[in-house]
């Protein structure tokens, strides 16, 4: 993956009469990789988001959209980035290919191109028979497609996706990520907000979970977990043919070893680091036969929950 | 701007509400045209035949004053115009989540507020053009004399006039249309505000200037619909040579003879300027609120 960053902040902070939305926030997201901004309802995600396009001017802090400041010049910001609103409109007496043609105009995009562009994306979100259809008439499913290929048309380098799978069904769901996570493909970066942890998790490769404006932990998902849940410790779950408390008080012994937790067949290994092979030698010289092993993968939920409690 | 005001155009001709609009302006054609059928006969001879198309009012009605051409613009359907046009002009973007789509495409936020307030001039100046010249056409069929230069001149200024009277009731819609988010309110404060300058500034000149002619008309100086009404009267109508009250010892040493077009245009001179920087301070009032307006208020 490439280390160019698309979006770089820096102690960002916003205040709405005097309280703190967003609260020295800082991160950033990579070139052509899906980021996922996570946080309850209220946790500052919008915000930040029309911070990143230049829509909302930040209190104090620094933001970089590829290079370009979006407070100084929006215009450059906009030209590049392609944002989805959580409650996306479309102008409902126009047909799909009409309300495309509007935003390829305020784009400045030469009608030969735009007519091209419009098949390309329509194709790409699975729109294309409904190309003349009123879009008062879509449902809810079709108009966050339609909103995609809306985005899609200027051939946006960052895309800003808010709340995009809200309101969709399953099956609307799966095909919208499905259509996300082939963006990094074609050279286009994904920043997303959600409070749908599932899904995000699919798709995602680093996440930032924000919770009253402030960062709460950013990261690639496997060493959130690692970090939010086991204090930066690996859990091995270690299953065995039977109990067997002699062999607790063995891999206790194996150095880098923190602690053992016993549930039935199952062994918690906590671990500095990824330890399967000393302990299953372990596990097999002390003459228990070992059934399976694994390295225990955190659910965003369970990061989720575990931060949330803590509230 | 361009592209804003190229789709505002296309929504404005394609819907219903233009037809409606389009269809009012050959009713008023019609009934102008009736008028000046009625009337025209019994009107003086100081000239200016063909002005007399816009000026005669309808014979033998009560409230026959509303019945001409003149009037009824400024008082009715130049205000209706401005605020359908633009009594949703914002709110409905917002609410439809098209606002916050158009915000994050590379234009500037002022062109979106220009684009629809110049397009909303351009409609508004399209129905103007073609209600004078139907009028002016038939009138010519019908009375059978040509307009004279000055005619075609002072006709060309009235135009001019309406047009700015025009883009105050369009800046007027548009700034409720950016306070309110509900299009029922924008549109009941558009026309409150309208009734009161039409007709609750006529009931109140009245009340208070049953005395002195001269309070009666301060007051109805306050109306933009009625500082209009009187300078397009001056403007279509030479004879009249004084928009203020003359006493009846002064009236004895008056003229009875039109006035030239610079005399015209003297007369006319305060209101115009007037009726000009309440269009463009309503204009600016909405321009700066909608530049300072959070997005986000969704």
């Amino acid at each position: 993956m490439n280390e160019k960053l698309a979006i770089e902040t820096h102690d960002l902070t916003k205040t709405y009469d005097g309280t703190t939305v967003v609260d020295h926030l800082s991160f950033h997201v990579r070139e052509n990789e899906v980021f996922g901004l996570l946080g309850p309802n209220g946790a500052g995600k919008t915000t930040t988001i029309l911070m990143l396009l230049g829509l909302s001017e930040p209190a104090s802090g620094s933001i970089h959209v590829y290079g370009y400041n979006p407070t100084r010049e929006p215009l450059k910001v906009k030209r590049i980035v392609g944002y989805l609103p959580e409650e996306v409109g479309f102008y409902e007496n126009l047909t799909t290919k009409e309300n495309l043609e509007f935003i390829a105009d305020l784009n400045g995009i030469s009608p030969a191109d735009t007519s091209r562009r419009i098949d390309e994306v329509l194709e790409m979100v699975g729109l294309t028979k409904e190309r003349d259809m009123l879009t008062g008439k879509f449902s809810r499913g079709m108009r966050q497609r339609l909103g995609i290929a809306d985005v899609l048309i200027k051939e946006p380098k960052l895309i800003i996706l808010d709340e995009p799978t809200s309101g969709l069904d399953p099956r609307g769901i799966n095909h919208l990520l499905d259509i996300i996570a082939d963006l990094p493909g074609m050279g286009t970066t994904v920043l997303l907000s959600s409070h749908q942890l599932y899904q995000v998790q699919r798709v995602c490769h680093n996440v930032a979970i924000l919770s009253k404006g402030k960062l709460v932990i950013e990261g690639s998902i496997d060493k959130l977990g690692r970090e939010a849940l086991a204090g930066g410790r690996y859990i091995i779950e270690v299953e065995t043919a039977e109990p067997s408390t002699e062999l607790v008080d063995i891999l206790k012994k194996i150095k880098g070893v923190s602690g053992v937790e016993a549930d039935g067949n199952i062994l918690r290994v906590s671990t500095d680091s990824d330890l399967r092979s000393e302990i299953a030698r372990t596990v097999v010289d002390s003459n228990v036969s070992l059934v399976q092993m694994k390295v225990h993968e955190f659910s965003l939920d369970e990061i989720y929950m575990k931060y949330f409690k803590e509230e | 701007m361009l592209a804003i005001l190229r789709k505002e155009l296309s929504d404005h001709f394609t819907s219903f509400r233009c037809l409606i609009l389009f269809l009012l302006v050959f009713l008023i054609c019609g009934l102008t045209i009736y008028s000046a059928q009625q009337g025209i006969r019994s009107a003086g001879n100081e000239g200016f035949i063909f002005l007399r198309l816009y000026t005669t009012e309808l014979q033998g009605v009560p409230f026959a004053f509303l019945f001409n051409f003149v009037n009824f613009m400024s008082l009715f359907f130049i205000p209706i115009i401005g605020i359908v046009l633009g009594f949703d002009a914002i709110n409905r973007e917002r609410s439809s989540g098209t606002l916050s789509r158009i915000m994050s495409q590379p234009v500037y936020r002022d062109s979106v507020i220009n684009g629809k307030f110049l397009a909303g001039i351009i409609v508004l100046s399209l129905m103007m053009i073609t209600s004078v010249l139907v009028i002016g056409g038939y009138g010519l069929r019908m009375i059978g004399v040509a307009p004279s230069a000055e005619e075609i001149i002072r006709i060309f200024i009235y135009l001019v006039y309406t047009i700015i009277f025009g883009a105050f009731w369009i800046g007027l819609s548009i700034l409720f249309s950016i306070l309110l988010r509900s299009l029922a309110t924008s549109i009941i404060c558009s026309i409150a505000i309208w009734i009161l300058f039409s007709f609750g500034i006529l009931v109140i000149a009245i009340g208070l200037g049953r005395e002195s002619m001269e309070t009666f008309q301060t007051i109805l100086r306050f109306s933009p619909n009625w500082l209009f009404g009187q300078a397009s009267s001056a403007i279509l109508a030479p004879v009249v040579r004084t928009l203020g009250t003359i006493s009846p010892a002064e009236m004895a040493y008056m003229l009875p003879n039109p006035l030239s077009l610079g005399q015209s245009l003297v007369l006319i001179w305060p209101n115009f300027t007037s009726l000009l920087s309440i269009s463009i301070i309503c204009f600016a009032v909405s321009y700066i609120l909608f530049m300072r307006q959070e997005i986000r208020a969704i």
